[in-house]
């Protein structure tokens, strides 16, 4: 039987592998991506305690994540494509003016 | 070693592994389809919890819905000319010292917290209860969330769109 | 509970050897005699013009965009639709309340043109 740690720590590597990713990579879609692994690590984790603790709120809040989640895709790549329009970057570092 | 530890083995193998491809890999179309196998390794997982209908989900929107919307994100940004797919990675040390500091700490709490290690509270049907919830308890958030559906539908057309109001 | 799962399992290893004898068999048992005119990417239909690695337009990232946002309301309605007989009245309010918002930005971007393929 795999206790309720297990699912924690493979959820805790997740997120620092989605960490990790957010602060090494330069590529703006690929720092999404980072973003989306955080958040499953983060929803395995409350799945892990709403199934252990035998109480379904936790298996409700993934779904305002899951809302969250792709609202922040959504307008979070138009904006990176908006972006790639007028500089031909997704490079962040070369993104870093408010105005140009 | 029961057939459900191993299938807790493999789905966290997959999940891990992918996921560390995701990061690693200097080719950002290899990091998507990794993503995919990432998600589902998680939704897996879920199904290894009883949660049934969240692992339905996983599959519908992330597979179905993010990772397609991540995918045409990548192909609307590479150059028109001789694709650099490629990216490099930065600053490698200080991430490492700064996700080793998060890492510990969460795995500190982890070891020292006494978690309930017993899984089967009996679930029959997961989806009855969490409508029950998200109908009474939980109304103000489900109806903040369409608000937050609405403004990211519009904000997204209106961003993406730009380009041919002004031609 | 996890035994429900077991045909969908056997439904995935048997989709996966499927598909991997078929691959396998036809590198090992076809006969591979190459020529110019077998290569190209079409072989009896029209010449590849420009490179298949262009940018794409952005309409289709508008659609899967929409999808998504859709997609989430289906999702939403399904716990709904499980319990509703329980909800009553108040729970036919609260969807429609739901919807109405989201309808809302349906026939923003349909004003928008959005939708128009052109």
């Amino acid at each position: 039987m795999i206790p309720l740690s297990w699912y924690l720590f493979l959820s805790l590597i997740l997120f620092t592998i989605g960490v990790l990713g957010v602060l090494i990579r330069r590529n703006a879609i690929v720092i999404f991506m980072c973003i989306e692994l955080m958040l499953n690590s983060v929803n395995l984790a409350l799945v892990g305690f709403s199934s252990y603790i035998g109480n379904e709120i936790g298996q409700m809040l993934v779904f305002f994540v899951l809302v969250v989640a792709a609202a922040e895709v959504s307008v979070g790549l138009a904006i990176i494509i908006a972006i790639f329009r007028n500089r031909l970057t997704v490079n962040i570092d070369e993104i870093n003016l408010l105005k140009w | 070693m029961s057939l459900f530890d191993v299938a807790f083995y493999v789905l966290a193998f997959i999940t891990v592994g992918s996921a560390i491809v995701v990061v690693s890999s200097r080719n950002i179309i290899y990091s998507a389809f990794a993503l995919l196998f990432t998600f589902f390794g998680v939704a897996g997982l879920y199904v290894l919890l009883n949660a049934d209908f969240i692992a339905v989900t996983q599959v519908l929107i992330y597979v179905g819905g993010i990772l397609v919307l991540i995918i045409f994100g990548v192909m609307l940004t590479t150059k028109v000319f001789d694709v650099p797919v490629k990216t490099e990675t930065l600053h490698v040390g200080p991430a490492i010292v700064v996700t080793g500091a998060i890492m510990g700490t969460l795995f500190g709490v982890i070891l020292k917290t006494k978690w309930f290690d017993i899984l089967n509270v009996q679930w029959d049907g997961t989806t009855k209860k969490i409508g029950e919830r998200l109908m009474t308890d939980f109304l103000l958030p489900f109806e903040v969330a369409s608000v937050v559906l609405l403004v990211a539908l519009l904000g997204a057309v209106i961003i993406a769109r730009r380009e041919r109001v002004k031609s | 509970m996890l035994s429900e799962y077991l045909p969908i399992f056997i439904l995935m290893i048997f989709a996966l050897a499927f598909a991997s004898v078929m691959v396998l068999s036809n590198r090992i048992l076809g006969p591979k005699k190459p020529n110019p005119e077998k290569l190209s990417t079409y072989e009896s239909g029209m010449e590849p013009i420009r490179t298949a690695r262009d940018r794409f337009s952005v309409k289709f990232y508008l659609v899967a965009m929409l999808f998504i946002i859709f997609d989430i309301e289906i999702v939403f309605l399904y716990p709904w639709a499980v319990t509703f007989d329980k909800l009553g009245v108040l729970g036919y309010v609260e969807m429609f309340l739901f919807i109405f918002v989201l309808l809302v930005g349906y026939f923003y971007i349909i004003k928008k043109g959005a939708l128009k393929w052109e």
